[in-house]
């Protein structure tokens, strides 16, 4: 016989178990965006108006690749979170609301990975 | 029959059961606009652009990746004055959501939480996020004539 509520088991994680971690990491990414933005915002204004070797051979340097890639996956997962926040504020429909949660996930892994592996393209096969 | 006749006349009378239109909760339309609270919608807002914003830089990355032809088609899309609209949008929504960000930082230490300040910081982020995306355009179209790749 245990002595002990269900309350023990949710305490501190919530009914989703997994407590302040969305909190977090949204902060922790959020950092990493406001130094990663101002890197982004420097290569933009250095490669507006281009041409195409030269932005290539520029993102083909693994110090402007570094940034960029690290960019896309911290963004990638604080847009995840805050799309989600989005959906369950306003979807009031239970299937609609898990298939745009679906959906949001879907985005952002698609979006992170195609613009990641464009880099990595230009970085190593040219 | 009084006792029982007049008891349900007074049950039908009595309006249970009927739904009655209760006053609802004040929403948006009741608000006058507070500093905090446009600034509070517009970083969704901004947050809700920027999500598929990151199309675009995905296309760019793609663009430069797929070659010069495609990248040079991509380029002329970007160089379109729709298309400069919609980077100088995006230019503004990133810097906004990011000046946004921090005053949300400063209050996560609870400081600044007193109304005077919550004002200061409200008004500060417009202002901040307005100066960034003139400095970083007026710096683009000084040097390049453009921000389009």
């Amino acid at each position: 016989m245990t002595m002990r509520t269900p309350l023990k088991t949710v305490r501190w994680l919530g009914s989703a178990r997994d407590g302040t971690d969305h909190f977090w990491t949204q902060r922790l990414t959020g950092v990493a965006n406001l130094l990663l933005v101002g890197v982004m915002v420097l290569i933009g204004v250095k490669l507006a108006g281009a041409d195409h070797a030269t932005v290539a051979a520029t993102l083909a340097r693994p110090m402007i690749a570094l940034p960029v890639v690290l960019f896309v996956l911290s963004a990638a997962v604080h847009m995840r979170i805050g799309m989600q926040v989005i959906i369950e504020d306003y979807v009031r429909g239970e299937g609609a609301k898990i298939a745009l949660l679906m959906l949001n996930t879907f985005f952002a892994v698609l979006v992170g990975a195609a613009s990641i592996l464009a880099v990595l393209k230009l970085s190593f096969g040219g | 029959m009084p006792g029982l006749l007049g008891s349900i006349m007074a049950e039908a009378k009595s309006g249970r059961g009927v739904r009655v239109e209760r006053p609802l909760s004040p929403h948006l339309t009741i608000y006058a606009p507070l500093i905090n609270m446009v600034m509070s919608i517009l970083h969704r807002l901004t947050g809700a652009a920027l999500y598929f914003g990151s199309l675009l830089l995905a296309w760019w990355l793609i663009a430069a990746a797929a070659g010069p032809d495609y990248f040079a088609y991509v380029s002329s899309q970007f160089a379109t004055w729709p298309g400069q609209l919609v980077l100088f949008g995006y230019t503004w929504a990133l810097l906004h959501h990011m000046v946004g960000g921090v005053r949300h930082f400063i209050w996560d230490t609870g400081r600044g939480l007193d109304p005077a300040t919550i004002d200061v910081l409200s008004w500060g982020t417009i202002v901040v996020s307005a100066v960034l995306t003139l400095a970083v355009w007026a710096f683009a179209l000084g040097a390049h004539g453009g921000l389009s790749p």
